[in-house]
Parts: C-alpha cells; structure tokens; sequence
C-alpha cells in the first residue's frame, strides 16, 4: 500500500507521541524531515554547514576564487534570516546600496508574501525586533529569509524564466536520485523590466504559474510553459553547444549538492521517497542559482499538456518507488531496474560512484548527460567532477 | 496511303495541341491569379469600408511616440480585433487551385494524367520516386544524417563529430556553396544560424541596420490596416504555439516593417503573380495614383506569421532576424502562396503530394478517396505553412536545413506523402474525413529524417 500523504499527515504519522509505526509494507511519499531541504532558511543553513565542513576538510570541491567565493559551490544567492541575521544583513547591503533583495516567508509557497526591496526602510519592522535580544521565540510564520536578487536574469523573447525540474530520491544514505527528462521554464507574461518603478509589479518578477495564471496575459494553450528541451535547443542554436552543456551540468552538479548537503541530517526513513520540484533561475552569464525545492510539487495541471506531463510524473515516480507494481517491502535495495525509470534518468547513484566497478552507467558520454535525446544515464558522483575541471 | 495520312494529321494535330496548350497555360495562371487577387483585394477593400479605416494613414506624433516605447512589447497592446478577420485562409486558396483547369485539356497527351484521381487537374511534370532518389541522394541510407544519425543510441565518433567538424570548417572558409552541399546532410544546432545566414548570403552589414532602422522609423510614423491584420494573424496563431508564444513580440517588429519594405516587390519579377495595387484617395484608376497595397505587395494571410516564428529560435538580433526572414521570403515562402508551375510552386507541390500518393499508396488513396477524404485537404495547410506550427521545431528545423541544401520545396510534398504512409494503417480504417483529420491531427512527435529516408529509399516500389 502507498500512502499519499499530505505534509501535516507526515509530521502525525513521524511525530514520535503518536507512537505510529509504519508497517513493512507500506510506504510514503515523503522524507519525515524534508523540511532541511524544502524550508528555504534550513536550505540555506545546511549548505552553509556542508560548504563549511568541505573546507574543514580541505576538500577541492570548497576551492574558493581570489575574491572568498566558492568556485564550485557558490550556487545559491547571498540569504540571510530574518530577523536573526538583521545586523549581518545592514552590513552586506551597505556594500552594495543599489541592489535589490527578495524577501521570501520560510513557510510559504506559490509565491505567497514575496516582495522585492531595495531601501532599507522597506523592512524596517526587523530592524525594530532585532534589538530586542532577549526575544521570545517567534512562530514559524514569522521567519522570513532574504537573499540578494538577481536583477540579470537571462531572458528569452525579454521575458525571465525559471525552470522547475522534478527530482526523486529513493533513498538519502546512500543518496540515490532521478532527474525527470520532461522539466519546464516557466515565463512571465510582463516584459522584464529591472526598474526600480516595477519592482511591485509580481507579473514581471515571479513566476510562480499560481501567480501568472492571473495575469491579464496568461494563456490557458501553453501556460506560459516551454519544455526544458525547447531551451536547450534555444540556447544550442544562439550561444553554442558548449556552454550550453556546460550550464545543463551545472544544474545537475547543484541539485547533487544540494541532497549531498541535507543527506547527513535527513531520516533516512526505508519506507520513504520523495519526488521534489527544484526552482533554478539561469542569470545572463548563463550561471544557474538555485532558488528553492518543493516538496509537495504542483501537481494540478494548468494546460493540456501539463495534465499529461503530471500524470507521467506520478506514473513513473511509483514505478521506481514501487518495483513492479507489486506490493511494496520497504526492505527492498531500492535499485530499480533500468526499464522501469521511464522519463526519468539516473542523476546520482552513491553506490555506483563508490563502487570501482565498470558499469554499464560510467560509460556514458561526459557533458551530455540530460539532453533532449536522453537516454543517456548521467555519469556518477566522481566522473562528474572530471567534466568540470 | 489514307491511314498515313490521317496518322500525320493526327500527330500534327497533337504537336499544335500542345503548343496552344503551353501558352494558354502561362495566360491561364495569369487569369486564375489576376481574378484570386482580385478576390483578396475586393475583400481587403470590404474589410476597410465596413470598418471605416482607411488602407493607410499617417500617426498623429502622440500615436508614434507611444508606439515608439512600445517597440519592444507590441505583444500587450491589445487593440480591438475582434472586427478584423484574416484576409484569407489556406482552405480558400485550395479551393482556387481545385479550380484551376486547362479549357483545352480534353484528350491528355499522358494517359496517365487521365487517370489522376486527384484534387489538382493541371498537368505539371512532377518527380517520381526514381527521380526523386536521385535528387535527394544525400537522403539515402547509407549516408550520414542530422536527424537519425545523432541518436543517442549512435556513438558520436561514427558520423557527428566528423559531420560537426567540416561544419566548422565549411563556416571559416565562408563557403556559401559548400555550406548549401554540406547542410542537405543536416546541420548541427549550433552552426545553423550561421550555416543559413551563409547560404542565404546574409552578412549583417551598417547598411542592413539602417534600413531595418528605416522600415521601423515608416512602422512608426504610418499605420496601415494590414497591421491590424498582423496582429490577428500573430494573436490566433503564434501566440498559442507552445514552442514560438515566447517570441511574439519579435513576430510583430519583423512583419510590421516587412510589409513596408519595397524592396520585396523585386521577387515578382520571377513570380508570375503581381502585387496588388490600390489607388490614393479619389483618384480610382488614375494610373499615377496606383500604389502598390501593402508597400510590400504581400498580403498576409491566416497563418503567414508562422513563416517567421521558427526563425526566432536561431536569431535574437531583430534586423539580422529580419533579413533571414525576408530572403527565405522571396526565394521560397511566396511559392506557397502564388500559383505558377514552378517545380516548387505549391501547385506542383499539391500534385507531386496526390502523385506520390496515388502511384505508391494506392490503397490508401482510393479509400481516402471514396470516404470523402481527399488527402491534399489535409496536407495542404501543412506545405503551405511548410510544416511550421505541424512539426516540433528540432524537426521543422532539420526539415528546412534541406529545403536550403536543395534550393527546393519538394521536400515538403514527400514529407507529406510520407507522413500519410506512416499512419497508413490507421488512415485504412477510417470512415470520414473528421476521422482521418483526426489521426492526423498531432504530428509534434514525428521524426522527419526516418520518415523521409524510408518512404524514399526503403519502401518497395
């Protein structure tokens, strides 16, 4: 039996007063603390933590460039919380007065209390909390995370984009994730435009669907949507095909590190998986940044073709959750075979990086790993650096 | 002696046949095209006095410096519409081609013509599969293709990199009639734009840029009515393209300034249509006043943006955009929509299509004949649009790549031929014309190469 279980069910059937335990053979759709991954402040601390413990470790994947920043991690937009960080916050903003930063509630989604400052007037209220040291503990409801903008987002037809891209993991120790082939980007209907007169205009800068879909543009036949295949041929065909393969590389380096930073903290719980919406923002030097992960994705359609997209989502998601349609024995090694992946490829095997052994997944071409021709399972863990440097 | 006689009587008989048929032909198409433009212009000039809008004005200066901001976002500009309608759509152009007939055509000189069963009664020479093999050579199974030959199930070592490689090579050397040989092999996506400029002879120079900056400068300071009919087209057609939405705004900057670029005039001296001409107010038939209407000549139908639409997912630059578009304009696209015998005129495009058909797939011919469900009704809209908005891009792309290493449109009737031996089992089970439609109705998942390379080189003839 698989349950399909809402976020607040989870937190019941893990919360340990219950006492609930779950039997051998049913399993569930979500990690029992996801939120490490899915809550954008605790995003931002663990990978704060693991890029920390990297350099501890003198690891050459902490490498940082003459000016402090990461060379291979630095994939996330400069986030401070709220109200905690206040102080550290004044300090970066004052050394580069004419940014503008995103203020984003930790606990919501679609898009939901989101605006753009760039005065700090605009945010007075945490200057007043954060002197009051000895605060009680606010609710979750408060907590805000701002992180810098990025006012240079890359454009296509003068429209900004994100991309949501479907990632499944079965297992967090050892980390073994999918990517699904059939992601999308996601366009604003508004022209972007960084003036400063727009920036409370959220058709320009969110592309939340949940907020387009009311905007006077929005057009039910595609929904604002292109295929992730569409912008690569795009980026192909204007800019060439190395850096384009160079930017699909990058994204998939930051979503593996990204589960790589959480997989310590997670509850690797056998009788979960879990299938997250990654949000990644590609700027105009072709750089991705990695916005947030979802946990409980969208998945209601918006047009024709997202209600097939979405139901081979799910329909390929249980095939590798589940092996052979069969009833589920969490004990099970969690490697499905290759037939059953459907739209999905290999992203990261843990195991396969580990193990020495010639398989048949090491050899696949490097830097072309999740094409539009895909079908070519993704290099493991340790030839992915290899095509980096 | 008698027999004789009457046998050489009957011979010249025919030779002088044939003669008067020749040009009578050429004056026919020149009748069929003067009364099909006539008909387009009456309604053009309908549309205006219904509405009250004149052909052409001049923007008071207020007009012009809003329409100048807006450049860049004509997409939101929402203006009234709804009155407008499309000039014409493909179905009523078919409708002038079943039409056409040759007055002298009684007793064919090819049996075989007598015998076509099809929508097109004019007898142009069409291609056949032998002929057509040895065309398309380059098609053939045992040469490396863009399309087949860079699955992913093929190591790149094999035919791709090597094929990447001249690519490159053919781009330093700035071969334009290497380039056209090198890309009916396809051409890799990130050389194309640069392939197509190069065989196009497309060079981006100041002067290109001024004039584009030229046409935009006439854009703004004059509003024709066939912007308002741009802008329909663009809403009903590209606006709801998955793949082309996103470019909208770059359709309206090309067109707009396309139908105010005269120069475009210069390809009807080899089309055998004329530019339709409309008279400066209350000077009716004064030759003087005549005014070709749109300055271009070219009066865009329902669908006439998609010609542009494929273009922008190799070009971001609007007056290099421009130029591709305009030069794909008038050495293929107006054939499409103009009725001569060009060999890649849509007329013999539509025959070549019910040919091929006919000669190869007669089964499937003659069923689709006798439900009612004539093939080139269905396949028509796809070759006159050349495929765009039928095929995914990746495709359509490949698709066009031949069409310029060709220098032909044939392509596009074997595609469609292909096509329909491709679905052939499911067409032989239909029972209406709704119902093969419908089969037909969602090409987006199709690959072009294997179709084409078997329907040419694989199927037993």
């Amino acid at each position: 039996m698989i349950n399909e279980m809402s976020v607040q069910t989870i937190r019941n059937v893990f919360s340990v007063e219950t006492g609930y335990r779950l039997s051998d053979d049913q399993i569930v759709n979500h990690f029992p603390n996801h939120y490490e991954l899915t809550r954008k402040d605790l995003m931002v601390k663990n990978i704060k933590r693991y890029r920390k413990e990297l350099e501890k470790e003198g690891s050459p994947l902490a490498e940082k460039d003459e000016n402090g920043k990461y060379l291979y991690l630095d994939f996330v937009p400069v986030t401070y919380m709220l109200p905690a960080d206040y102080n550290l916050f004044v300090e970066e903003f004052r050394k580069s007065p004419s940014s503008t930063w995103i203020m984003k509630p930790c606990g919501k989604a679609q898009g939901k209390g989101i605006f753009l400052i760039n005065k700090l007037s605009q945010i007075k209220k945490w200057s007043r909390d954060s002197k009051t040291s000895s605060f009680v503990s606010q609710s979750t409801k408060e907590a805000y995370v701002i992180s810098l903008y990025i006012n240079n987002p890359l454009l296509i037809g003068g429209r900004k984009f994100d991309l949501r891209l479907y990632v499944l993991v079965s297992t967090y120790r050892p980390l073994r994730c999918y990517m699904y082939k059939l992601g999308f980007c996601r366009f604003c209907t508004v022209k972007y435009t960084p003036s400063t007169s727009e920036l409370d205009n959220m058709f320009v800068h969110l592309t939340n669907v949940a907020i387009q879909k009311h905007g006077e543009d929005y057009n039910h036949i595609h929904g604002g949507k292109w295929t992730v295949n569409n912008l690569r041929l795009y980026l192909e065909s204007t800019r060439g095909k190395e850096v384009t393969s160079k930017l699909f590389d990058e994204i998939h380096w930051i979503i593996v590190q990204s589960l790589k930073a959480v997989a310590p903290v997670m509850n690797n719980d056998k009788h979960c998986f879990e299938c997250y919406g990654y949000d990644i923002i590609i700027d105009d030097k072709l750089k991705p940044w990695l916005i947030e992960v979802n946990a409980s994705p969208s998945l209601t359609s918006s047009t024709a073709n997202d209600r097939i997209l979405k139901y081979n989502l799910i329909n390929d998601t249980l095939n590798i959750a589940v092996p052979n349609g069969e009833i589920p024995d969490c004990k099970w090694n969690k490697s499905p075979p290759k037939e059953v992946l459907g739209n999905y490829e290999i992203l990261y095997d843990e195991e396969l990086a580990q193990g020495d052994g010639a398989d048949r997944e090491l050899r696949s071409r490097p830097g072309q790993s999740l094409g539009p021709k895909g079908g070519r399972s993704r290099d493991s863990g340790r030839t992915v650096l290899t095509t980096w440097k | 002696m008698l027999q004789e006689e009457s046998d050489l009587s009957l011979v010249i008989a025919q030779i002088v046949q044939k003669l008067k048929g020749s040009s009578l032909y050429a004056q026919l198409e020149r009748q069929a095209w003067g009364s099909w433009e006539k008909r387009i212009l009456k309604s053009l000039n309908s549309m205006c006095t219904e509405l009250s809008i004149p052909l052409a004005r001049k923007r008071p200066v207020g007009e012009q410096k809003e329409l100048l901001n807006k450049w860049n976002e004509m997409g939101t500009d929402e203006p009234d519409l709804s009155l407008f309608r499309p000039v014409y759509a493909p179905k009523d152009f078919l409708e002038v081609l079943i039409n056409l007939r040759n007055p002298n055509y009684e007793n064919g000189d090819s049996l075989s013509f007598r015998t076509h069963l099809g929508l097109i009664q004019v007898p142009l020479k069409v291609k056949d599969i032998p002929e057509l093999k040895e065309f398309f050579v380059e098609l053939g199974l045992t040469t490396g293709q863009l399309g087949i030959d860079d699955s992913t199930q093929v190591p790149p070592e094999l035919f791709e990199n090597e094929h990447v490689r001249i690519g490159q090579k053919v781009l330093a050397e700035q071969d334009s009639a290497a380039a056209q040989q090198y890309i009916r092999q396809g051409s890799p996506t990130a050389l194309r734009a640069e392939l197509w400029a190069l065989i196009l002879n497309i060079s981006s120079q100041p002067e290109d840029i001024l004039y584009y900056e030229q046409l935009k400068t006439n854009v703004i300071q004059h509003d024709l009515l066939v912007d308002s009919l741009i802008y329909k087209d663009v809403k009903l057609t590209a606006s709801n393209d998955d793949y082309y939405f996103v470019f909208e705004d770059y359709l309206y900057q090309v067109l707009l300034c396309f139908s105010r670029d005269t120069s475009v005039l210069g390809h009807f001296a080899y089309n055998s249509a004329s530019p339709p001409k409309s008279y400066i107010r209350g000077k009716l038939g004064l030759e003087e006043y005549a005014v070709f209407y749109p300055p271009n000549g070219v009066i865009p139908f329902h669908g006439f943006s998609m010609y542009v639409a494929p273009l922008c997912f190799l070009y971001h630059e609007p007056s290099k955009l421009y130029q591709i578009f305009r030069e794909m304009y008038v050495r293929f696209f107006f054939r499409l929509h103009s009725i001569s015998s060009h060999p890649s005129g849509i007329v013999s495009l539509c025959l070549l299509f019910e040919t091929l058909l006919q000669t190869y797939l007669p089964q499937l011919f003659y069923h689709l004949r006798e439900i009612g469900a004539q093939p080139l009704r269905i396949s028509f809209k796809w070759m006159v649009r050349a495929f765009s908005g039928y095929l995914a891009t990746d495709q359509l792309l490949l698709l066009w790549d031949r069409i310029l290493g060709y220098n032909s449109l044939e392509i596009l009737a074997v595609l469609a031929a292909a096509v329909f031996a491709f679905r052939a089992v499911n067409l032989m089970e239909v029972t209406s014309l709704a119902a093969a439609e419908a089969v037909l109705a969602d090409l987006s998942t199709l690959k072009v190469m294997p179709l084409l390379q078997i329907f040419l080189f694989a199927t037993v003839t």
